[in-house]
C-alpha cells in the first residue's frame, strides 16, 4: 500500500473540454471542405467510365485503372491534335524557365536601384509599376498585342516571355526593393567607400545576401507562371499553348461524351508542378505571400 | 566617391528596361487602349473620332450590364466569404492545436493551384447529373437538388464558393501572421478582467488586425476585377449569359467577336473604376510620409 500515492502517474491528460472538441470539430471539417475536390479529382481519375456513369461521386473505385492517365498524358485530345496534355506541360516548361530566370534578374536589378541608388524619376517609376500590379490586364492587352506583332514577335515562345516579364516585373520589384530597404544602409556606404561601383556592389555583395528573397521569388514566378491561362492563352500562339489553355481544351471543347476520368487525369497532371512546389517549399511559400503583400 | 552623375548613369542603364517597360508595356498601352476607345476600330486600328459612341453602345450591352453585375455579387460574396472564412481558420488554428502544421498546409494548397484547376474540378464536382447532386440521391435522399451550376440565377455563387475554397488558405496566412504578432499580456489582461474570448477577438483583435484585412481585401479585390479563368473553366459565362464578366467580356470583344472599339471602352471603363478605388489606399500606403528609402 505504500508504494501507491494519490497523484497521478505519467503526463498529465490534456484537458478535453467542450470547446476544445468544438476547435477540432471545425478544423476537421474545413479540412474536409477543402481535401474533398482533390479526393474527387484523384477516385475519378482511377475509375474507368462505366463507374463514372453511376452517379458515385465520393465511392472509391471498384476496379481501378490508370488507363484515363495514359490517355490523359499521351493522346487525349485538344482540340484537332491528339497527342494528350504532354504537349502543354512541355510547352509550360518552355515558357517557365526563360520567363522566371529574365523577370527575376530584372526584378533584382531594379529593386537594389530603386533601394540604394536612388537615380532620378525613381518614385514616378515604382509608383508606376505598383500600379502596374493592380490594374486589370484587359487595359494593356490589345496595343501589346499590335507592339508585339510589329516586331514579330507575337504568338511565339519569345513574345510570351516578354509578356511574363513585363507583367512579373510589379511583384519582383516590389519583392526586391523590400528585401533591399531592410539591409543597413551604412554596408552600402562601406562598399562605396571601398569603391565599388554599381555593378561590383550588386553581384558581389547584394546577390550573395539575396538567397532568401530569390527562393521566395522563384517559387512566386514558378507557381504564377505555371497556373497563367490568360497570356498564354492571346500570346503564346498555338504551338506554344501551355498547359493550362491545353487541358481547358481538353475539358471544355471535346464532343461526344465527356471522359470524366480523363478530364481528372489531365487536371491533377496541371496542378502537379505548383504541388510540389507548395509542398516542397512549406514555409517559404507562405513567405512569399507575406513579402508580396503584408509589407508596403 | 565618384562624381554623383557618373554613379546615376551606372544606375540609369540598369533601369533601362524598367523605363522602357513602364513607358511602352504600362503608360503607352493605357493611352493606345483609351484612345481606341474614342474610335470606330473594328479589327484593325482606325484613327477616326466618335466620342463617347463605345460608351453609349457600351452601356445599351445587356451582357456588359450584366458582367457588372455579377462582378458586384461575385466580388462581395467572395470578399466577404474569404474574409470571414480565413479568419474563422487562423483564429482556430491559434488555439494551441496539435498538428498545427498539418492543417496549414491543407487549407492553404488550393492557393497554390490554377483558377483553371479550380474551376474544372468544381465543375465536374458540382455537376448535376453525375455529381454531388446525383451521389446524395443515390444515397436515398431522392428529392435532393444542387444543381446551381446549370441554373443562370444562381450560378454565379458557385464560381464564388469555388473562389472561396481557392483563396481562404490566403486570408488565413495573412491574419495568422497578424495574430502571432499579438502580445500574449493582451490574453493575461482579458483573462484577469473576466472578458469572454469571443469579445476579445470581436473588439480587440479584429480592430488591431484591421492592417492584415485591408491588406488581404486589397489583394481579394485585385484578384476579383481580374476573375477570368475561373469563369471559362467552371461556367464559361453560361449558362446563357448568366455568368459573364467584364474580363471575360473584353476578352470576348477584342478576339472573337472583332469589336476592338466597344472592347477598348469596356476595359477603360474598368480601368478608370480600379483606379478611382485604389487611388488613397495605394497613396496613404506607399508615398505618404514616406522618409528616406524604403516605406
Amino acid at each position: 500500500m505504500s508504494t501507491t500515492t494519490m497523484e497521478p502517474q505519467g503526463p498529465r491528460p490534456s484537458r478535453i473540454t467542450p470547446a476544445r472538441i468544438g476547435v477540432y470539430a471545425f478544423l476537421v471539417v474545413s479540412a474536409a471542405f477543402f481535401l474533398l475536390p482533390l479526393y474527387v479529382m484523384l477516385i475519378t481519375s482511377i475509375k474507368p467510365m462505366a463507374e463514372i456513369r453511376l452517379g458515385n461521386l465520393f465511392s472509391f473505385p471498384l476496379a481501378p485503372t490508370i488507363e484515363p492517365w495514359i490517355k490523359a498524358w499521351t493522346y487525349a485530345c485538344t482540340g484537332v491534335n491528339c497527342d494528350g496534355i504532354k504537349v502543354g506541360f512541355l510547352n509550360s516548361f518552355r515558357i517557365l524557365v526563360p520567363s522566371v530566370i529574365v523577370s527575376i534578374a530584372l526584378g533584382a536589378t531594379i529593386g537594389y536601384a530603386l533601394s540604394f541608388w536612388r537615380p532620378r524619376g525613381a518614385n514616378f517609376l515604382f509608383a508606376v509599376l505598383l500600379l502596374g500590379a493592380f490594374i486589370p490586364y484587359q487595359v494593356f492587352l490589345y496595343p501589346l498585342v499590335r507592339m508585339l506583332s510589329t516586331v514579330g514577335l507575337y504568338n511565339s515562345l519569345p513574345g510570351i516571355v516578354v509578356v511574363h516579364t513585363i507583367f512579373g516585373l510589379p511583384l519582383m520589384t516590389l519583392l526586391f526593393r523590400n528585401f533591399y530597404a531592410g539591409i543597413p544602409i551604412d554596408l552600402f556606404k562601406a562598399a562605396r567607400v571601398d569603391g565599388g561601383g554599381f555593378w561590383a556592389i550588386f553581384f558581389r555583395l547584394m546577390l550573395p545576401l539575396s538567397t532568401p528573397i530569390i527562393i521566395v521569388a522563384v517559387i512566386l514566378q514558378v507557381t504564377g507562371i505555371w497556373n497563367d491561362f490568360l497570356f498564354g492563352l492571346i500570346f503564346a500562339g498555338r504551338e506554344n499553348f501551355p498547359m493550362t489553355v491545353e487541358l481547358n481544351n481538353v475539358v471544355n471543347t471535346t464532343t461526344g461524351e465527356r471522359e470524366y476520368n480523363v478530364n481528372m487525369a489531365a487536371t491533377i497532371l496541371t496542378a502537379l508542378v505548383p504541388l510540389i512546389v507548395y509542398f516542397v517549399s512549406g514555409r517559404w511559400f507562405v513567405r512569399g505571400i507575406a513579402a508580396g503583400a503584408v509589407k508596403g | 566617391m565618384k562624381p554623383r552623375f557618373i554613379r546615376s548613369i551606372a544606375a540609369q542603364i540598369a533601369l533601362l528596361p524598367a523605363w522602357l517597360i513602364v513607358i511602352f508595356a504600362y503608360l503607352g498601352t493605357i493611352a493606345w487602349t483609351i484612345r481606341i476607345s474614342f474610335s470606330s476600330t473594328k479589327v484593325f486600328p482606325t484613327y477616326d473620332f466618335i466620342g463617347l459612341k463605345q460608351y453609349e453602345r457600351l452601356f445599351a450591352t445587356e451582357r456588359w450590364i450584366i458582367s457588372g453585375q455579377n462582378l458586384f455579387i461575385f466580388g462581395a460574396c467572395f470578399i466577404i466569404g474569404c474574409l470571414i472564412f480565413g479568419f474563422l481558420l487562423a483564429v482556430f488554428i491559434d488555439q494551441k492545436i496539435r498538428a498545427e502544421s498539418v492543417f496549414r498546409t491543407i487549407f492553404l494548397y488550393p492557393y497554390a493551384m490554377s483558377f483553371i484547376v479550380t474551376g474544372l474540378v468544381w465543375q465536374w464536382t458540382l455537376n448535376p447529373t453525375l455529381g454531388v447532386q446525383q451521389t446524395v440521391r443515390n444515397w436515398g435522399w431522392q428529392d435532393f437538388t444542387f444543381d446551381w451550376l446549370v441554373r443562370g440565377d444562381r450560378a454565379i455563387y458557385v464560381i464564388a464558393i469555388a473562389g472561396i475554397w481557392q483563396a481562404s488558405g490566403l486570408v488565413m496566412a495573412i491574419l495568422l501572421a497578424g495574430l502571432r504578432g499579438i502580445d500574449q499580456e493582451l490574453w493575461k489582461a482579458a483573462k484577469v478582467d473576466g472578458i469572454p474570448t469571443w469579445r476579445v477577438y470581436l473588439h480587440i483583435i479584429v480592430p488591431m488586425l484591421s492592417p492584415m484585412f485591408v491588406t488581404a481585401t486589397v489583394l481579394l479585390a485585385t484578384a476579383v476585377v481580374k476573375v477570368y479563368d475561373l469563369v471559362i473553366a467552371l461556367t464559361g459565362g453560361g449558362p446563357g449569359i448568366s455568368t459573364e464578366v467584364p474580363a471575360k467580356f473584353v476578352i470576348d470583344y477584342l478576339f472573337n467577336r472583332q469589336n476592338v472599339g466597344l472592347a477598348t471602352a469596356a476595359s477603360t471603363v474598368m480601368f478608370v473604376t480600379v483606379l478611382v478605388v485604389l487611388a488613397p489606399w495605394l497613396y496613404s500606403q506607399y508615398f505618404r510620409g514616406q522618409r528616406g528609402r524604403g516605406a
